[in-house]
Order: C-alpha cells, then sequence, then structure tokens
C-alpha cells in the first residue's frame, strides 16, 4: 500500500526562548488586568504599536488572539456565537472566533497560560484600517462593550506608490491621537521615548528581516511554518528590548544552520512561496504534507508584513506613516504584482502556492487574476487552495491534499 | 497468457465508483471493471481489482506492478505507489489523444480541467472548489427529487426541445429552483437539458478551454449527450476516450509499467 511517510521539519532551539518572552508578555498583561497598574490599549497588529508603547500603555493583539484561536482549532465553535449575534460568517474570522469567544468567556490565553482567565480589559481602542476595514467593525463592538474610547487611523488603500500626501495624511491622523492618548494614560507625550521605541522597533524588524531571508538560501534553513510561529515577537514585542534580543538568538541559530547546510526540510526538492494568509488550524497537517513531499515552503507575504523598513528615529511620525502605508496590503496590484515577482526571484522558488481565505479577501490575492499574470510573466507555476485562516468549516482538507500532490507531481514533470 | 508476460493494473478508488484497468505490456487493456465504491475502500479496491483479473483471465500473481489513483489512493493493498488523479487522467487521455489537449473531467464529487502541452506535460489544472455544482453528486440529487432514474436523464434530455436555464450556484437552491418549474408545469424533459447545461456551465467556469477537448469521467460516460451540448456550447468537436470513466485507472496503469523498473 502505497503510506504516507511523517516528516517533521527541524525544530528551532530558538523556541523555547520565545516561548518564555511571550509568556512573560502575557502574564504581564494579565497582571495589569487583574491590579489594574499599568493602562492597557488595544492596538491592530501593524498599527501605531509604538505611539501606544512611548507613551506607557501595555498592548493587546485581537489578531494575535484570533491567531490563538484558530491555531488551537477553537475558532470554528465560537465563529457562529458571533454569527448568531449578527456578524456574518461571511466577515472576517478572526473578528467572529474573537468575538464569539469572549461572548463564551472562552480564551486560548487559559490553556497557555495557567491563571490566566480571559483577556486583558482595555482602557482604549486604537486601529489602523490599513489591513481591513474590519478591524474597525472589531474594536468598534469592543469599545461599546467596555465602555472605553476608540481612535483609528484610516488608511488609504489601493496606493500604488506611496506618495508624501499619503504620508503627511496617516502621520496628521497619528499625531492627532496624541491627546486623546494623553487624557486616557495620564501621561505627557515625550518624543524622546518614542523615539526611543521606535529605534528598537526599526532593530527588531531589521533583524526579523534577515531572518526571514535566511531562506534565500540553499537549502533554506526555515520554513513559512516556522515563520508564523516566529512572528510572535515582532507583533507583539516590537519596540521592546526583548523583541531585539530575541530575533539575533533567533538569527544567529540560522545562519548557523545555512553554515553547517542544515535543511529545514530534508531533502529539499522544491521550493514554493505562500501568498495569503496561513490557514491556523492547520499550521501542522500542512507542514507535514509539504515536508514529506520533499518541498519547503519557506517564505511568504504574510510573514513579511512585520517588516518596517522606513522606520526612521529622526523622523518618527512621517517614518511611520511611510511604514505602514508602505505594507503589501495596503498596495494597488501592481505594486503586489512587482512585490511577488522580486520574492520569487529573490527566494529562488519553483512555485507559488495561493491560500484565498473565504472571510480575508484583503489578504487573498488570487481573485483578479494576479496568478495567471504572474504566471505569464514568470514562467513560475502555482496553485490556488481554498480554505479560510479561522473558520475550519471552510476547509477541505482532502481537496487541499489532493491539489497540493498535483501540483507537487506538475513541478516532477518539469 | 504465461507467467512470464508482464501485466500492470491501475486502480481508481473515486468517492463514487471504483475502478480498476489491467494492461499488457504493449499497452492494451486486457481487463477493466466499475464497481460503487461504498465505504470500505480498501475492499472495493480488491473487489474491483479481482473483477478486472477475472475479465483477463488472470490472478493477482501475474501482475507485476499495481499503482493507486483517487480519493483512496491510499488504502489500496496491492499498490506500491500512488499517484494523484490529475496525473493519472492527464496519462490516460494523453495515452489515447498524443496532442496538447485541454481534459475536462466530471466524476462523482469533483471536477477537473486539465491542460497539457504537445509532450503531455502538465501545464496546469483546476478543480472544483468544495461545492459539488457540476459534479455526478449534482445529477444524482436532482434524478432524487425528480424521481427519475439516474441513466434516464440522458434520454429525456435529448427530448427536450425548449431548455429550461437554471440560475443558481448551489445544487441545494437548483433543486428548489427544480420544483419551482415542475409547478410552473415545464417539461421535464426541457429541466433536464438544463440540469445538463448547469453542469457544463460550472465546469466551463474553473479555466479556459486552450486546446483540443477531451472529455472524461463517469458523467460523460453515461451521458453521452452531455458531450454533444458541450460541443455545441464551445462551438468544436470533443474528443472521448474509449472508456472515459476508466481514463484514471488507465493512467495509474501506464504509471505502474514506467514505475515497474524503479
Amino acid at each position: 500500500m502505497a503510506e504516507e511517510k511523517k516528516v517533521a521539519r527541524k525544530k528551532i532551539e530558538a523556541t523555547v526562548q520565545m516561548n518564555r518572552y511571550m509568556s512573560d508578555y502575557f502574564y504581564e498583561l494579565n497582571e495589569a488586568d487583574k491590579s489594574r497598574s499599568r493602562k492597557i490599549a488595544w492596538c491592530t497588529s501593524v498599527g501605531p504599536a509604538e505611539i501606544l508603547r512611548a507613551m506607557g500603555f501595555l498592548i493587546h493583539f485581537p489578531e494575535n488572539h484570533g491567531a490563538m484561536l484558530g491555531a488551537t482549532r477553537m475558532a470554528t465553535d465560537m465563529i457562529p456565537v458571533a454569527n448568531a449575534s449578527g456578524y456574518s460568517p461571511e466577515i472576517c474570522s478572526y473578528l467572529t472566533a474573537d468575538v464569539g469567544a469572549y461572548m463564551k468567556g472562552i480564551t486560548p490565553l487559559s490553556r497557555a497560560y495557567p491563571g490566566i482567565d480571559r483577556v486583558p480589559r482595555p482602557d482604549v481602542l486604537v486601529y489602523n484600517t490599513n489591513q481591513c476595514r474590519d478591524v474597525q467593525d472589531w474594536f468598534a463592538w469592543y469599545a461599546a462593550e467596555f465602555k472605553v474610547p476608540l481612535l483609528g487611523i484610516h488608511t488609504h488603500r489601493g496606493v500604488k506608490d506611496v506618495g508624501d500626501d499619503h504620508v503627511a495624511s496617516i502621520a496628521s491622523q497619528m499625531k492627532a491621537l496624541i491627546p486623546p492618548l494623553e487624557a486616557i494614560s495620564g501621561n505627557k507625550f515625550d518624543i524622546d521615548k518614542l523615539n526611543h521605541v521606535l529605534a528598537l522597533s526599526k532593530e527588531c524588524s531589521g533583524l526579523w528581516k534577515k531572518v526571514l531571508d535566511t531562506a534565500s538560501a540553499k537549502p533554506s534553513p526555515l520554513t513559512f511554518f516556522d515563520g508564523t510561529i516566529h512572528m510572535g515577537p515582532a507583533v507583539v514585542l516590537r519596540g521592546t528590548q526583548t523583541a531585539v534580543d530575541y530575533y539575533k538568538q533567533l538569527l544567529a541559530e540560522l545562519e548557523t544552520r545555512i553554515h553547517d547546510r542544515v535543511a529545514a526540510v530534508e531533502p529539499e526538492r522544491f521550493r514554493l512561496y505562500w501568498d495569503g494568509m496561513p490557514m491556523w488550524g492547520r499550521l501542522r497537517d500542512h507542514s507535514e504534507l509539504f515536508s514529506r513531499a520533499g518541498v519547503n515552503v519557506l517564505a511568504s507575504t504574510y510573514c513579511n508584513s512585520w517588516i518596517f523598513s522606513a522606520f526612521d528615529p529622526e523622523d518618527p511620525f512621517n517614518s511611520m506613516a511611510r511604514a505602514y502605508t508602505e505594507l503589501f496590503i495596503v498596495r494597488a496590484d501592481d505594486a503586489k504584482e512587482d512585490y511577488i515577482r522580486r520574492m520569487i526571484e529573490f527566494f529562488k522558488v519553483d512555485g507559488i502556492i495561493y491560500h484565498d481565505a473565504k472571510t480575508c479577501p484583503n489578504n487573498s490575492n488570487c481573485r483578479y487574476g494576479m496568478p495567471q499574470r504572474l504566471e505569464a510573466l514568470t514562467g513560475i507555476p502555482s496553485l490556488t487552495i481554498n480554505g479560510d485562516l479561522n473558520d475550519l468549516r471552510l476547509v477541505s482538507d482532502e481537496q487541499t491534499k489532493t491539489n497540493v500532490e498535483a501540483f507537487i507531481e506538475q513541478l516532477e514533470e518539469r | 497468457m504465461n507467467a512470464s508476460q508482464s501485466v500492470y493494473a491501475g486502480i481508481d478508488v473515486g468517492a463514487s465508483r471504483t475502478k480498476a484497468i489491467i494492461i499488457d505490456a504493449d499497452r492494451q487493456i486486457i481487463g477493466r471493471a466499475v464497481i460503487k465504491s461504498g465505504t470500505d475502500f480498501e475492499e472495493a479496491s480488491c473487489r474491483c481489482l479481482d473483477q478486472a483479473l477475472d475479465m483477463a483471465g488472470l490472478t493477482v500473481a501475474y501482475i507485476t506492478n499495481a499503482m493507486s489513483t483517487g480519493y483512496g489512493r491510499n488504502n489500496v493493498a496491492i499498490a506500491r505507489d500512488s499517484k494523484t488523479e490529475i496525473s493519472c487522467h492527464a496519462r490516460g487521455c494523453f495515452h489515447y489523444f498524443s496532442h496538447a489537449i485541454s481534459i475536462i473531467d466530471i466524476g462523482g464529487q469533483d471536477n477537473k480541467i486539465i491542460k497539457l502541452d504537445a509532450s503531455g506535460k502538465r501545464l496546469s489544472f483546476k478543480m472544483n472548489r468544495k461545492c459539488a455544482a457540476g459534479t455526478g453528486a449534482f445529477l444524482e440529487e436532482m434524478s432524487l427529487r425528480l424521481d427519475i432514474p439516474l441513466e434516464k436523464l440522458d434520454g429525456l434530455a435529448r427530448q427536450s426541445q425548449s431548455m429550461v436555464e437554471l440560475g443558481s450556484f448551489c445544487t441545494v437552491f437548483s433543486a428548489t429552483e427544480v420544483l419551482e418549474k415542475i409547478r410552473q408545469g415545464k417539461n421535464v424533459s426541457d429541466i433536464v437539458k438544463g440540469l445538463f447545461h448547469s453542469v457544463i456551465k460550472r465546469v466551463m467556469e474553473m479555466d479556459s478551454l486552450t486546446e483540443q477537448v477531451v472529455m472524461t469521467g463517469g458523467v460523460v460516460a453515461h451521458n453521452d449527450y452531455l458531450v454533444q451540448m458541450t460541443s455545441e456550447m464551445i462551438e468544436r468537436p470533443v474528443l472521448v476516450p474509449e472508456y472515459p470513466q476508466l481514463t484514471g485507472a488507465l493512467g495509474a496503469a501506464l504509471f505502474a509499467m514506467e514505475y515497474s523498473d524503479k
């Protein structure tokens, strides 16, 4: 009988340290929530976290919580709760899973971190629509629930080239956050603190980029699936020395792997690029599906989204405005195509996987002919798989498996 | 046949039907069988293979190599290797039509459009998404709703004088639509032709058809009129291999032959 062999990707040693840092982060938030000793802000994951941190807030990231609900496969049971209260199954399943979990009084934090029984209560919610409009509605629900202020930055969408007008608009919106945040935090805004936080964020971002870029080595020491786990500190701890220290450690380990020609997936027969969201509840399955065929999905648009090259502590507001608007997800399709084409070349990939996530149109880049245009341009074949970031009711495992295996057979024929 | 001659088996365990083919060293089909897959894929694959071997007048001991494919490809005891149905349908079709082709396969639970270049290399493929629209399951559901045996649909569709178009993507909504048409007094044969038309439309939405078109699959095997309608819709001839339901199994058998020395 044709049996499926199990091949795990190689374990990254630094994971132990990352788990320690993440644990500290969640317990610190929990302690502040219980004692009300520090103000807590909720922030979108590519939002203005640096401003909040500089003003003394501890920060909870609902998208991180949404991903945890997905990765623990709790989301699919929570989503219907939000659906029943009027939030459509067609909208962001981070939103519906997160709100549904709150309504049921459940959090994956309790499983991972004994003693934590709820998400930390916010003093303010701050969103940036640079990823999507759903975050605005998501945060608005909690603002009404907790009766706390809701502040937001409204980013231009479909931007081809980020110009001075875009930057000026976003920078002014960021500056407008300062007075209400001073009132809520009780702290006076200090530009030196912001510059310091931004310098740490820039360093974190630079190190994270170097970590992801190690995947350009042949064989790659890293997989996309590793990236989705190790991006944690870049999301929730950027702007801190902790994140900088972590990525120095991780980078050193990966550089040693490159030096020793240690492959994350052995043998590395094919190299693929992933565009779109991960399917959080299927990370392990997908990792094994590819690795047992000797295929390394090694780079992604998604993990690259926490690289903010434009950060400049000498010009904090304008550079944050630029960095948060230069993101892939904000951009027009021709800018996105150019980006993926450069990634194909840099990471030397043999093919692209597009994840068409049912509830995340903004992160599904295969709906307007991009795969066909890029294939015509580069000759690199692609496969689109249908699924979702969190809602496993929208995932067909057998369809995914057959499609992926057939795609690998196609690569073997080339 | 004596035991020193080589024969190769291909077993395609589909969600609806299991198919087996035995070929000899000259790539000639000497045995074939189609049975319902049921719920025990391993048992179905053994039984189907036995029937194909019976037709060939052989026993399992004669098989030099076997390859499995299809939804239950990992449940075939005799197969040393497996390949996806996409590769096997492509290989089976190219055996009959050795030039650039676009294959439309309409199976029990999924559809595929597979494009091959002139050397038989796969250029691309598309499968239907999670939805059953446009598959055999759609026609099965409709035959139940209309209380018409599945095998009578083809003949009824041919009798249609004025096709009734159905608009919905969804099998369940289509069923409601069909009931509404019956209530309106529409002719059953016109509704059945509309169902066939709907199947073809759903498949053609999946991808463009760039080369000579070949149609395969169980739905095609049992509904010739579907091929004629497709040909009329795309305004060019459609090729159909000798055993359209068995092209996946044939491809698997051909791969078994190629892999027998590996």
